[in-house]
């Protein structure tokens, strides 16, 4: 990939280097630079997640005589917010779409759409921790709450930056059109969103269907 | 009202020790003095727009150097201290606890806020100049990643003075590190210096993958890259995977000190031996990721100073890649001791071994490099040719401690402590030191001093050698690490005293290093040719130090050591490559919000080492509104007209 790109002949080679492409084509090349440095940071954050899981599975038994997951965790709670999850995803997916026919607020639409199932999602997590806390599982109470708030709050703690993010770029979309720059800025927070997506798979299946059904 | 304050104080400083009380009021005073020059001299506004806001990697690069070395300083100071107090039995100089406190230190410092900068400051000085790039992929996100390690590295310096040094070990191993063995503040000092600047030696990681896959010049393929390229691509290939361990790892045992958890406490379900799993999944691939480029500057260096093409260019690059692998599968041979079973232990004696292999294939082709070469021994080959020998007997030392059975004999030990010195001095600072020397004439437009270089050289050298052997021996002998002091009737009296003396030996050195730099700078003379050792690669190509935009001209690469095959062509009388006309050069701008943003990650994490709330939610909003604050920035770039280009390239190259 890399190789074609410094071909002199491609015309254009990333970075900040004025070539032989004009400036427009440049351009491309640093928003393409940007994304697939993003790429990069989902590795990292893919290792981040798979320590947390490593982490949960090692500790999934060490309850300490306390209340076990199964006890406490109600199930249908968490398959309702793992539905308003992945519609999100798909529609981050249409507003994606959406961009790349041209329409400034069927984008907009569509993010805000994504950005209030995201909220419903954090919200439903909020009322499940405190229902949780409430039932006596904070995070002190054993290895296993531990491990279970940890990995399930980053996870939750991931979705509210996104959230953040988002309306951060709704503005932008508002003032500025969509442009090269701001539509990778939506490409990258789409990736972002589709990765918690899958990451919220793994937790819904090791986390609740492996460790309460 | 005084006495609260007068109480807080108390509890706020480390007071009752006299050398601490010397540090603290010598730190005090160059603040003053600091601030009183800066003033006196109206070069505030200088510091804040040349350097703080700057998003250039030649000057980042600096900076981080700059870094490295002070810290090699008290890192240095930490290990004399210790050398001091084991030079005879029974001595009182250091008490226990500060003893502990200092071992901690020396070793955190020396790998996290030594190596690593020093590494990334060459990586930022050298890689986009030898690739025949202007700048890195992400500038912006490269002076975020300096600030981000400076002030980690400071709040972990701060704990030696307020509020009490970590002493749990560089690895801070549960449940020592737990509020029930540690119940001070260093423990958290140490936390939140390394976490913060871990998130920004992850952030380097991405940024010089991008910047070595994305950025090459025109023409220049992958199998034609600089071998340091090679080995700073597998470095940031290691960093990108072992770094977030490290963080989750820290952030663990964070929620365990702060909020109570129990993931390696000793009730509660807790698991300490996970935490030690943990910390080695990264902590032994880090200790590839600083070798990596060292082995990368020795190619460059020894093929240059050869006058040779790298023998075996092929194996060098596979040899890097593997060894970046294999690094992710040896870590548990830091605790064979622990109890993991016979297969356990098989399998990651094995895959200790096998890293051996790509390691000895790598010496091999530094030798056949130099075989029937122009060798001239200028510094950097002189730190080139004395590692070899030094990292082969440490390699083996290695391999020694990799067979399971007899690293229960040799586990903790100070076989254990000259092994990883060995390796460590011997192979990550020599190679260091030989890329100063290397690029200090790229980097400042002067040479160093040789003959003080060369002094500096045999008494670094020779103190390893006088300070490390004699541990060995120790080791054998019994004597285990982080023992603050010893009994009369051990016999270990006259090897330490030896070792001892090697240490000030390598004191003497760096002082050596300093009145070089010194010296070099007092009889500065420009370095009129970029070329300062007739180098091989783009870097010198070009003017030193380098013009802001570094190629005025984006190089057309053809082939490997694209540089001396130009000189060579051009030696035999072949036309040069015709010259493009100058375009407007695409640059980024200066920004403050990564030092403001980093400043911020300083506050929360002092916020939560001390738990106070405002301070936290302070430095985490200022972090949010740093973050937001570039979102919404769109004119983060600017061009440079071709005729300020034509003017600074008349300037620079009018001079020859």
């Amino acid at each position: 990939m890399a190789q074609a790109i410094n071909k002199p002949a491609a015309g254009s080679h990333g970075g900040h280097g004025a070539g032989h492409g004009g400036r427009h084509e440049e351009h491309h090349d640093q928003e393409a630079m940007k994304t697939f440095g993003f790429w990069l940071f989902l590795i990292t954050d893919v290792i981040l997640f798979g320590t947390l899981f490593a982490t949960f599975v090692v500790l999934r038994l060490n309850t300490d005589g306390g209340p076990t997951g199964a006890e406490l965790i109600e199930l249908n709670g968490i398959i309702i917010s793992t539905f308003i999850l992945l519609t999100s995803s798909f529609t981050s997916g249409v507003s994606v779409l959406e961009m790349n026919k041209g329409s400034k607020r069927g984008l907009i639409l569509w993010l805000a759409i994504t950005a209030l199932l995201g909220a419903a999602f954090i919200y439903l997590e909020v009322a499940e921790f405190m229902h949780l806390v409430h039932e006596g599982a904070t995070i002190g109470t054993s290895a296993y709450w531990s491990a279970f708030f940890t990995l399930v709050g980053t996870h939750g703690l991931h979705v509210t930056v996104g959230l953040v993010w988002m309306v951060a770029l709704m503005l932008q979309l508002s003032r500025r059109g969509i442009t090269p720059v701001t539509k990778r800025k939506v490409g990258i927070i789409s990736l972002y969103w589709h990765f918690l997506d899958v990451v919220w798979i793994f937790v819904f299946t090791i986390v609740y269907l492996m460790g309460v059904m | 009202m005084l006495d609260k304050l007068k109480e807080f104080a108390s509890e706020f400083f480390v007071t009752g020790d006299p050398l601490i009380l010397g540090a603290q009021v010598s730190i005090g005073l160059s603040l003053v003095a600091i601030i009183f020059a800066l003033t006196f001299f109206k070069k505030w506004k200088w510091l804040w727009t040349e350097w703080l806001t700057s998003v250039d990697h030649k000057k980042i690069g600096i900076m981080y150097i700059i870094a490295s070395l002070l810290m090699l300083f008290r890192g240095g100071v930490d290990a004399l201290l210790m050398r001091m107090q084991l030079a005879a039995p029974q001595l009182e100089f250091l008490n226990a606890e500060h003893y502990n406190a200092i071992f901690t230190t020396h070793g955190v410092i020396m790998i996290l806020f030594m190596a690593m900068p020093l590494m990334f400051g060459l990586f930022n000085i050298v890689v986009p100049l030898q690739i025949g790039a202007r700048d890195v992929a992400f500038p912006f996100l490269n002076s975020l990643s300096f600030w981000m390690f400076f002030f980690g590295a400071m709040l972990f310096n701060v704990s030696f003075i307020i509020g009490g040094s970590p002493d749990a070990g560089w690895l801070a191993y549960p449940p020592l590190s737990e509020l029930s063995g540690s119940p001070g503040l260093g423990q958290d000092f140490y936390i939140w210096g390394i976490q913060i600047s871990g998130i920004g030696s992850l952030a380097t990681g991405i940024n010089f993958i991008v910047t070595i896959l994305k950025m090459r010049a025109p023409g220049m393929k992958l199998m034609q890259m600089p071998m340091f390229i090679w080995s700073v691509l597998s470095s940031c290939i290691t960093i990108i995977f072992a770094f977030p361990i490290l963080t989750v790892t820290l952030f663990l045992l964070f929620l365990d000190r702060y909020l109570g958890a129990h993931f390696f406490t000793l009730d509660g379900g807790g698991n300490p031996m996970m935490y030690i799993n943990l910390i080695w999944m990264w902590g032994h691939p880090e200790v590839y990721i600083v070798i990596l480029p060292a082995f990368g500057i020795f190619s460059e260096v020894v093929s240059t100073f050869s006058k040779k093409k790298l023998f075996g260019y092929k194996s060098m690059v596979f040899a890097l890649m593997s060894i970046s692998f294999f690094s992710f599968f040896t870590w548990a041979h830091h605790f064979f001791t622990m109890g993991s079973g016979a297969d356990v232990n098989a399998f990651f004696a094995i895959t200790t071994m096998l890293i051996a292999i790509p390691t000895g294939v790598k010496v091999f082709n530094w030798l056949f490099t130099m075989y029937r070469g122009r060798i001239t021994f200028s510094t950097p080959m002189m730190w080139a040719v004395a590692f070899i020998p030094c990292f082969v007997v440490g390699g083996m030392t290695g391999v020694m401690l990799s067979v399971a059975p007899a690293d229960f004999q040799f586990h903790n030990s100070y076989f254990l402590i000259a092994h990883f010195h060995q390796v460590l001095i011997g192979g990550v600072v020599f190679g260091y030191f030989a890329g100063l020397y290397y690029w200090w004439p790229k980097m400042f437009g002067f040479r160093l001093h040789e003959g003080l270089g060369k002094w500096a050289f045999w008494f670094w050298n020779i103190g390893f050698y006088v300070c490390f052997m004699p541990q060995y021996a120790l080791g054998l002998d019994g004597m285990t690490r982080r023992v603050n002091t010893y009994d009369f009737d051990m016999g270990w009296q006259p090897l330490n005293v030896i070792s001892t003396v090697g240490a000030f030996l390598m004191g003497l050195a760096f002082i050596f290093q300093v009145w070089q730099i010194a010296h070099s700078i007092k009889f500065y003379k420009k370095e009129k040719d970029g070329d300062a050792w007739d180098g091989r690669t783009l870097e010198w190509s070009i003017p030193s130090p380098a013009p802001l935009y570094n190629f005025a001209r984006l190089p057309q690469v053809r082939s490997q050591d694209d540089w001396w095959e130009e000189k060579q062509r051009k030696a035999k009388g072949e036309p040069a490559k015709p010259l493009a006309p100058l375009e407007p050069i695409h640059m980024p701008k200066n920004s403050g919000i990564p030092f403001i943003m980093s400043a911020c990650w300083f506050t929360a994490g002092f916020g939560f080492v001390w738990d106070w709330k405002w301070m936290i939610v302070l430095g985490l909003g200022g972090v949010v509104v740093c973050m937001l604050a570039r979102s919404f920035s769109y004119d983060t770039d600017y061009y440079i007209p071709v005729d300020e280009i034509e003017r600074t390239e008349a300037a620079l190259r009018g001079t020859k």
